[in-house]
């Protein structure tokens, strides 16, 4: 079931990008040109915004999702120099291409080259990324460690993952 | 009572605001809304696009398997939507092939230390009310803004 609900969820995630005018990246340059401004990503947020905020308000009042048994909140708040020089190096991307992750996996569809050529170049990177943190933390708990299991791999990838959204 | 010089001024002034892009926006925006509220409220994740993604390596299989099931519905609903809607992806010609792969890695790179993108803290982590995630999209924001600036700059002056 759970399955299901994550397979459903990501047809209305796809649906929503391109109903959205997401998928076309000149409308997400468009809102990032501040001498043109097209105000589309704006409402895009806004609306998405207007049913996850009210929504993760009244879920704490759930102890556990109907299909799970946790809700896995992202634990880390401090803010970082890794946190803003991600986001910085992402912004530059996203503004010489006019596309972020979401509709960039979406574009894949298209079978355009370069579509398909920045894709595989997010995702390759977002591999290696995650591989390297977990690699680190996974070295860095076995030096402490005594017995190196399956468990330590798990606290690792619990550890390289506490900042993600 | 406004004058004919002042609707039309205010016509001028609000169309850019409330056009169809924007209704159709919200609309959307709606929907990826309902998507990342339904995936906290059954499966209690977060729908990161950046992070779902990023979970699939060096995770164990009952990590995989949903995060692979959330793409596969997202990549079917985009064959489907590139087969009769293909003009959502927009009548530009996208950019060369090596600014691509620069800005493909910038935004894999970017994405996966700052442990997010648009949509896990844009769209889910301020709506959690995440101090990481608002200072993230900000700057996120503001650099997207800066880049384009600059290619503006750059290419006025080139023509």
């Amino acid at each position: 079931m759970k399955h299901v609900a994550a397979l459903l969820c990501g047809v209305l995630f796809a649906a929503g990008l391109m109903v959205s005018g997401m998928t076309d990246p000149a409308r997400v340059v468009g809102f990032l040109d501040v001498q043109a401004w097209d105000p589309t990503l704006m409402f895009v947020m806004g609306g998405a915004l207007l049913v996850t905020t009210p929504t993760f308000f009244f879920a704490k009042r759930q102890t556990q999702p109907v299909l799970d048994a946790a809700f896995r909140v992202p634990v880390k708040t401090e803010v970082d120099r890794r946190l803003v020089a991600g986001a910085a190096l992402f912004g530059a991307g996203w503004g010489l291409s006019g596309l972020c992750p979401g509709p960039a996996l979406v574009s894949v569809a298209t079978a355009r080259l370069e579509l398909v050529a920045f894709a595989l170049t997010m995702v390759v990177c977002l591999f290696a990324v995650r591989t390297a943190d977990v690699r680190r933390v996974l070295r860095s708990l076995e030096s402490k460690a005594t017995r190196v299991d399956g468990d330590t791999h798990e606290a690792a990838l619990r550890e390289a993952t506490v900042g993600d959204e | 009572m406004a004058s004919g010089t002042q609707r039309a001024l205010m016509r001028t002034m609000v169309s850019p605001i409330f056009s169809l892009a924007s209704l159709y926006g919200l609309l959307g925006g709606l929907l990826i809304g309902l998507s990342a509220a339904l995936l906290w409220l059954l499966n209690g994740r977060i729908a990161g696009i950046s992070g779902i993604t990023a979970g699939l390596v060096a995770a164990p299989l009952q990590e995989v398997s949903w995060r692979s099931a959330f793409l596969t519905g997202l990549l079917l609903a985009a064959v489907v939507g590139a087969l009769t809607q293909p003009q959502v992806f927009g009548a530009g010609v996208p950019p060369s092939l090596p600014r691509m792969l620069a800005a493909g890695a910038l935004v894999g790179l970017g994405t996966a230390l700052g442990g997010g993108c648009t949509s896990g803290h844009g769209v889910c982590g301020l709506g959690r009310f995440s101090v990481r995630s608002l200072v993230a999209t900000l700057t996120f924001i503001g650099f997207g803004m800066l880049t384009v600036a600059t290619l503006r700059a750059l290419s006025g002056a080139a023509s």
